[in-house]
């Protein structure tokens, strides 16, 4: 598996000119999974998402197939939503998707709501995203107009309808309960589960909720099968992923790979691994609210599980490298003051927790922490994991964790250096930046 | 200028301000715009956000008139929609320049420079009440890093000394630094996505097994 060129099931044609139109993308063989699938029951073609081993791309790695089939049946309301508020930072694959591919997604959500019996359909868009919403906004004119989304598509039988949501800039409206409430006009607080949205979501009614990239698969699966997209990549994590490389690297991109190769081989092999002479000394692999890993654990294959064993996780498929010239003060500081800035108040632990992280980190830097304050942060973190109603605080405390366990000589040699007056103001006591990229 | 009930105290003796009436005076194209947004869904309430993002365009800011107006076509309270407006970093709840410049600062831009990179748009901007200078949490766009989103335009990679040029093109109405859109960009090196990668790595990549 590993050495042969991935296949390249999302990003094929991604650069191609004029993809966004109903006319290329037609023309590369597009919509034809639809057809396809409108020519199965539902029913079968819930066996084929199942039998992909698909897992959500979104962060949690939940297996696409059984959600759809955790929707009660019946002919109820249901709905479908597309999470597209790629907030996790280091995260930008679903902005490549939507902006060069919508009608990939769109295909996709036709597909998934056939599958769960969804009537209604909403891709809620981060606010940011503002030429991606335009593109999607076009593109799902012209499928209305080919009738692809509407009435009884292509004589099935089966009706969508389809919104494209802006958001208006909020980190915890990608959790998928804070991302209901905003959908239905409120503030994005997460909700209380159980009830899972599969039973009581959107308006109250069944919901299924996926990210971009794991419905922009959806196509690909109707075309090769899911017991052929299930040999991609390995066992427990099958297919392929897309993965956002940024930080210290020379070729910061996004990547197509097949889940389970080494991570050595995208951080090095395609990103082109750290400007010259510099080395790698943490890496986030799934985004900021990963724990960290160091250049040790670089053989480790990327796939679900191979990290989950290491202690992290795989998350949206985001990695950050970081260098040996960066302090790890810095880093551990920038992901706690986003995490402070996005806690949205409703849980004491995160408000609370992600805000004296912060101050404990600035008593650092100034040089009025002992090394007692790394065990009283450390236990901070522990605290916030699992207290609260979704894992916006989790997301902070695990990486901090994570960086207090694995760079504690450094952090009190920050705190020994700022204390001797070094001094804040200066240099920050910390060893000297060398920032800015290749 | 601070909300109430935060480090102002909110007056308790005044009765909360009532869904206002069918003749409060709203632009036809703003009523249009948030009238044919609560058709696309089930539950009118769901078109808050795209109704107020709507009155901001028209009047710069979520200011209480701006308010006033969507309440009176949604048939809210002004109370449950400034709830709304307060909790988005999008929507401004105080008076800020027409035009925006946020500058991404989280972990992979400062990685590379974007505090530097806010610094010196700062400067460039010299407090211009017409531009309105944020630095923003992550806004997908680490490929680019450091990177600004100006007005809405994905720009970068950026370095201090282009700031000048950028808030020059603002101001002039240009197009925003057309060759370091973001548009333009190819998804990643053509090479990169191959195998035949240049072997010009710090370190050579091993394979395991």
């Amino acid at each position: 598996m590993a050495g042969a060129a991935a296949p390249q099931l999302l990003l094929s044609d991604i650069d191609e000119p004029g993809l966004a139109t109903r006319e290329v993308y037609e023309r590369r063989g597009g919509y034809g999974s639809l057809r396809r699938a409108l020519a199965m029951t539902p029913e079968e073609v819930l066996a084929e998402l199942e039998a992909s081993g698909l897992r959500g791309r979104g962060g949690a790695g939940f297996a696409m197939g059984k959600k759809v089939s955790f929707l009660p049946k019946g002919s109820m309301d249901k709905y479908l939503v597309c999470n597209a508020d790629e907030s996790e930072p280091g995260t930008f694959k679903d902005r490549e998707l939507m902006g060069k591919n919508p009608h990939l997604l769109i295909e996709g959500i036709i597909i998934a709501s056939y599958a769960a019996g969804a009537g209604r359909s909403f891709i809620y868009i981060r606010g940011e995203y503002v030429m991606q919403a335009d593109v999607l906004d076009s593109a799902l004119a012209e499928a209305r107009e080919a009738g692809y989304i509407g009435q009884d598509i292509l004589g099935s039988g089966h009706s969508l309808s389809l919104v494209v949501h802006r958001g208006a800039g909020a980190y915890i409206c990608g959790e998928e309960t804070g991302l209901l409430d905003s959908l239905e006009g409120k503030r994005g607080n997460p909700r209380l589960k159980p009830p899972f949205p599969a039973n009581q979501g959107l308006y109250q009614g069944p919901t299924l909720i996926n990210n971009v990239e794991t419905l922009s698969t959806v196509p690909a699966i109707m075309r090769l099968g899911g017991a052929e997209y299930a040999k991609l990549g390995v066992a427990t994590s099958t297919g392929t992923k897309l993965v956002s490389v940024s930080g210290h690297v020379r070729r910061p991109g996004n990547y197509e790979i097949e889940l389970g190769i080494p991570a050595r081989e995208i951080i090095y092999g395609l990103a082109g691994g750290p400007p010259e002479g510099r080395r790698v000394k943490c890496w986030f692999p799934g985004g900021s609210s990963s724990p960290v890993l160091t250049a040790a654990d670089l053989d480790i294959p990327y796939d679900f599980d191979s990290l989950a064993k290491a202690g992290s996780m795989l998350g949206s498929g985001a990695i950050i490298v970081v260098d040996e010239d960066t302090p790890i003060l810095d880093v551990a500081m920038k992901t706690a003051k986003f995490y402070r800035h996005e806690s949205c108040g409703k849980c004491t632990p995160c408000r609370e927790g992600t805000n004296w992280t912060v101050r404990m980190l600035e008593r650092i830097d100034s040089g009025e922490a002992t090394p007692m304050d790394l065990e009283i942060m450390a236990s901070v973190q522990e605290h916030i994991i699992g207290n609260c109603l979704c894992v916006l605080g989790d997301a902070m405390a695990m990486p901090i964790g994570s960086m207090i366990a694995k760079f504690r000589e450094e952090f009190e040699g920050h705190i020994e250096r700022a204390r001797l007056g070094r001094g804040p103001g200066e240099d920050g006591g910390g060893p000297p930046t060398e920032r800015g990229g290749a | 200028m601070s909300p109430l009930g935060w480090d102002a105290p909110a007056d308790l003796e005044k009765d909360p301000a009532p869904i206002p009436g069918a003749d409060t005076p709203v632009p036809e194209s703003l009523r249009a715009e948030i009238e044919a947004h609560m058709a696309n869904y089930p539950d009118r309430r769901s078109a808050t956000l795209p109704a107020l993002e709507a009155a901001q365009r028209l009047h710069g800011w979520c200011s209480p008139e701006a308010i006033e107006q969507v309440a009176a076509v949604m048939r809210l309270t002004p109370a449950y929609l400034e709830s709304v407006a307060s909790f988005y970093d999008m929507l401004e709840t105080s008076p800020v320049g027409r035009h925006s410049v946020y500058v991404c600062t989280n972990i992979s831009c400062s990685l590379r420079g974007a505090d530097e990179l806010y610094e010196a748009v700062l400067e460039a901007a010299g407090g211009d009440p017409d531009i309105n200078v944020r630095a923003f949490e992550c806004l997908g766009a680490c490929d680019i890093a450091p990177m600004a989103s100006v007005d809405g335009v994905y720009v970068g990679p950026l370095s201090p000394s282009d700031a000048p040029g950028l808030i020059e093109d603002i101001r002039a109405g240009r197009a925003i630094a057309p060759e370091k859109q973001l548009a333009r960009r190819l998804v990643a090196d053509p090479r990169a996505n191959s195998r035949e990668f240049p072997e010009h790595a710090a370190e050579p990549p091993r394979r395991a097994g």
